[in-house]
């Protein structure tokens, strides 16, 4: 067996650690008459080979795990349409109360009031932030937000007798959950295509839209983080032609009390909370998509929503809905979270959150522009996404870019999307980032493109000093490893 | 000098004046120039901002309004199930690296998440006895809906055959699932057949009122017509029953809540998904797997992406964006403290204590116990009074009663009992019901 050195990480998995004896918890003891136990024929043949290991090492093995993660905690995280802001502390103490981490789905309503009361209320307020009243918290994440959108979609056009309508029309700038969700809601994509200047090609919308067009789905501001100027023109084609407009919110901290979607003509959206409204991302989830409705379409939005009649409130089922999208309200303690935020913020701090989102994009795009290319090169609004060109010419591509920003102690920004910029690498700083933060990351990139000319191995073998270097991912699909396995497991003990 | 309004945003009055100098504008208004102007900057009717200090007591005085796990005896389950959380599994979900971090894209600086994914999906093959998992779902019914869909895709087949034990919840959101898919769901007997151009049959294993299906039958049943089975499975029983796997199911669903998971009033929650390995490029979700780097150490990366939305967008397995890792984590640092013996015990406690208090229930006068065969966790309860009656009375006597089954069964209450009710509890709830039947 060799010695791992300083630095060097144990990576054995738990079964790898297990010793037959070990435990981590002491179970009680049955307090009741043992009972009659069932056939044997009922009963597992041998125990689940889950691991024995004792309660210290559990400790130590997740918490140096998590110490290889960059997490908004520890680094600088510019991921762009993940909206990595700060996660208050608070609300994880909030979402954790006794009252609240404790209770049951199932239980009655009059013993559940402070947890419906504060459904309702996050309704109300989402509503008021995105001026479309009708709200719907129960989608577990954004994809689920949309798909329950698309729902209401149909069966409002099904309600009117209305039935040819079965084309989503959608950006190729789109999130690829966009499609997939329309796919799923049997709707037939139609792609929108972008002009130069990164906006809706309005002619191009013209021509695909007809009787057919159930939906336009925008993501406002743009993947390209621009606010769409022909926005008044959009929802109002798509309206002449019978049709709904749906808004992604997924960049909804760029529009906190700047403007509301209900005003510019949007039908549908939704919000992904775990995005602007500060609910942590967890490493790839729980999230929440809260769908949100004009009036006209309350009527369809998913079950359950919360009803209040004068102090009291009651799980109610829309008159025309479209169902039950999961298993009970909603991702509850992500709601506990997002109403503390909201709360904390108030009415009178909302618009200072996307004010300084995009003073703070605003801020790297200009520095950056004269080194580093820029889509669109315009005014944008919480989010700016490079175009490195010049710098993959000289052989340096926008993954090399972020691997070497991992150096650094930066989060890549996210890669290669939108799909139509080149190179794309899109950067979203948010508003709890200080000058400072953003003074290095504007330093470091700099840095790295003089590296391209002096050194461009550095970017080439980068990241240098994580637990591992750059992973084989064509081997992993190709030979799927995708659990422990015991016989390896005495192998590698040889 | 004025301070900062808000604790979460650094940014001075003096910093925003050097970066929009910097930017070369004059102010905000100059960077909102694209926003039409008669719908810029509206009102918004919101209350004012709270300090932290008003926030939590605005915030605990809400939660004291909810009945509580320490004030009330509980016994309500029906998909969701009070389990002791261990300390270090709230302890490690707290940790900032795991809690504040992204889907793990960038594989170099997520080898936590990665790892912690890897080991999750290891212990539910464990647990199902199925040979590959993914790395999470939303939640278990909606697992158990894309496990249907999963089986359209294999067979290439559009009917989804239910067995009528399955809880309605759960077809529910199946028909919320597939409603736009051109696929039929038909409801069939236990010995009924299956219809000839079945997709699969859907089995949940403890069904709707507790009792343990035979799932080795039914899965045989499936296979025979030429369908897949595809079951949705109480985790904790698993402890002592009969994994799907043994019994040659095909795609596993299951609500991963009661391993860790606190009730939090229905979510988040986790859902399991596991199916044999012929399926695994059908699979919907995210799925780590194992490689080296270049160096030729063991990592951990996403992979089988190609099945996914962001490259695959409308032709993809399903629209599923997360992997609901943090609930993940919580699931596996739990069966990592409670191990191998901890897990059997757990279910064992859970078993006893369930039939004692069935036992006991089923003695009094007015009430008898419906659920037939081997039941776990819960069991239905036919009641003297209407469920709702009795629950109502129960609250007095500080009891939230059972789950109210009467929409599908008469009279009827589904009542859990699981390790966390002690014998005290049960004992009080046994009396309660026979003071309220009109026993004495």
């Amino acid at each position: 067996m060799s010695i791992p050195i300083a630095g060097e990480i144990d990576r054995r998995l738990l079964n790898e650690r297990s010793v037959s004896g070990r435990i981590g918890l002491q179970i009680q003891t049955l307090d009741v008459p043992e009972q009659s136990l069932p056939d044997a024929s009922l009963l597992r043949s041998d125990d689940a080979q889950l691991p024995e290991v004792s309660q210290p090492e559990v400790v130590r093995y997740f918490t140096t795990l998590s110490q290889m993660n960059f997490s908004i905690d520890t680094n600088f995280y510019p991921l762009g349409s993940c909206t990595m802001k700060y996660n208050p502390k608070v609300n994880e103490e909030m979402a954790f109360l006794p009252g609240m981490a404790g209770i049951h789905p199932h239980q009655p309503d009059e013993t559940v009031q402070g947890a419906l009361q504060l459904i309702w209320e996050l309704q109300e307020d989402l509503g008021e932030i995105t001026g479309l009243p009708g709200v719907c918290l129960g989608p577990l994440a954004g994809a689920q937000g949309e798909y329950s959108g698309l729902m209401i979609a149909r069966a409002y056009f099904e309600d009117r007798g209305d039935k040819g309508r079965t084309v989503a029309l959608i950006p190729d700038s789109a999130h690829g959950t966009n499609p997939a969700s329309a796919a799923m809601a049997g709707l037939d994509v139609v792609t929108v295509p972008s002009d130069s200047q990164g906006n809706i090609d309005i002619d191009a919308l013209k021509g695909l839209v007809d009787e057919r067009t159930c939906v336009f789905m925008l993501t406002l501001p743009s993947t390209l983080g621009l606010f769409e100027p022909n926005i008044l023109q959009i929802t109002s084609i798509i309206h002449e032609a019978g049709g709904l407009v749906y808004a992604d919110g997924a960049n909804l901290n760029a529009l906190l009390g700047i403007v509301k979607l209900g005003d510019l003509g949007f039908d549908i959206a939704h919000s992904n909370l775990h995005k602007t409204f500060s609910t942590p991302h967890g490493g790839g989830g729980p999230g929440a998509g809260p769908v949100l409705v004009s009036d006209e379409l309350a009527g369809f939005l998913p079950t359950p929503v919360v009803e209040r009649n004068g102090d009291t409130y009651r799980l109610g089922a829309p008159e025309k809905t479209v169902g039950r999208v999961n298993g009970f309200h909603g991702s509850f303690g992500v709601l506990v979270r997002a109403y503390a935020y909201i709360r904390a913020i108030g009415g009178d701090g909302m618009r200072e959150v996307s004010e300084n989102a995009i003073i703070n994009a605003n801020y790297i795009r200009t520095a950056l522009s004269d080194e580093f290319g820029i889509a669109a090169d315009r005014v944008c609004m919480h989010e700016c996404v490079l175009s490195p060109q010049a710098q993959k010419a000289k052989g340096a591509s926008a993954l090399d870019i972020s691997k070497r920003l991992i150096d650094y102690g930066i989060h890549p920004p996210t890669m290669y999307f939108p799909l139509i910029v080149p190179e794309a690498l899109m950067v979203e700083p948010t508003e709890t980032e200080t000058k400072d933060t953003l003074d290095r990351f504007i330093a470091v990139m700099r840095q790295i493109n003089r590296e391209i000319e002096t050194d461009p191995e550095l970017l080439h073998n980068a990241p240098h000093d994580t637990p591992n270097t750059r992973l084989d991912e064509a081997n992993a699909a190709r030979n799927p490893y995708l659990r422990w396995q015991p016989d390896e497991d005495s192998q590698a003990a040889d | 000098m004025t301070t900062n309004t808000s604790p979460y945003i650094p940014n001075t009055e003096a910093d925003r004046e050097q970066m929009l100098a910097a930017i070369g504008v004059r102010s905000i208004d100059d960077l909102v120039q694209d926003i039409p102007e008669q719908h810029r900057f509206p009102d918004l009717n919101l209350r004012p901002s709270l300090s932290e200090f008003d926030l939590t007591a605005e915030i605990a005085a809400l939660a004291d309004k909810n009945a509580t796990p320490g004030e009330y005896a509980c016994f309500l389950g029906a998909g969701a199930y009070r389990h002791y959380i261990p300390s270090v599994v709230k302890s490690v979900v707290a940790r900032g690296e795991f809690l504040t971090s992204y889907t793990p894209y960038q594989p170099e600086v997520a080898q936590g998440t990665l790892q912690v994914g890897f080991e999750f999906q290891s212990m539910i093959c464990e647990i199902t006895g199925m040979e590959v998992a993914n790395a999470g779902m939303y939640d278990g019914p909606t697992a158990f809906a894309e496990g249907a869909l999963m089986a359209c895709r294999v067979t290439r087949r559009q009917t989804i055959a239910v067995l009528d034990t399955v809880d309605p919840r759960n077809v529910a959101i199946l028909d919320a699932y597939s409603r736009h898919q051109s696929i039929e769901i038909v409801t069939i007997g236990r010995d009924d057949d299956l219809p000839d151009d079945a997709s699969c049959l859907m089995i949940q294993s403890p069904n709707q009122f507790g009792a343990i299906e035979d799932m080795e039958a039914l899965a045989n049943k499936a296979h025979a017509a030429g369908a897949l089975a595809v079951a949705s499975v109480n985790p904790t029983s698993l402890g002592m029953f009969k994994s799907p796997g043994e019994c040659d199911v095909d795609i596993v669903a299951a609500e991963g809540q009661a391993l860790g998971v606190p009730l939090s009033f229905g979510g988040p929650y986790v859902g399991l998904f596991a199916c044999k390995d012929a399926h695994k490029r059908q699979m919907p979700g995210r799925i780590i797997g194992r490689t080296t780097d270049t160096k030729g150490r063991i990592g951990y990366a996403l992979t089988l992406q190609t099945r996914e939305q962001h490259i695959r967008r409308e032709r993809a397995t399903s629209n599923i964006c997360t992997s609901t890792a943090l609930i993940g984590l919580l699931m596996t640092t739990y069966l990592a403290v409670i191990g191998r013996s901890g897990f059997k015990k757990v279910a064992e406690l859970c078993y006893h204590k369930a039939h004692y208090a069935a036992s006991q229930i089923g003695q009094l006068p007015g009430y008898s116990v419906k659920t037939d065969g081997t039941f776990f966790h819960e069991f239905l309860v036919e009641c003297p009074k209407t469920p709702a009656e009795i629950n109502r009375s129960l609250l007095d006597h500080k009891i939230i009663g059972g789950h109210d089954l009467s929409d599908r069964s008469e009279s009827g209450m589904l009542i859990c009992v699981t390790e966390t009710n002690t014998r005290a509890e049960i004992d009080s709830l046994v009396s309660a019901l026979a003071q309220i039947g009109g026993a004495k």
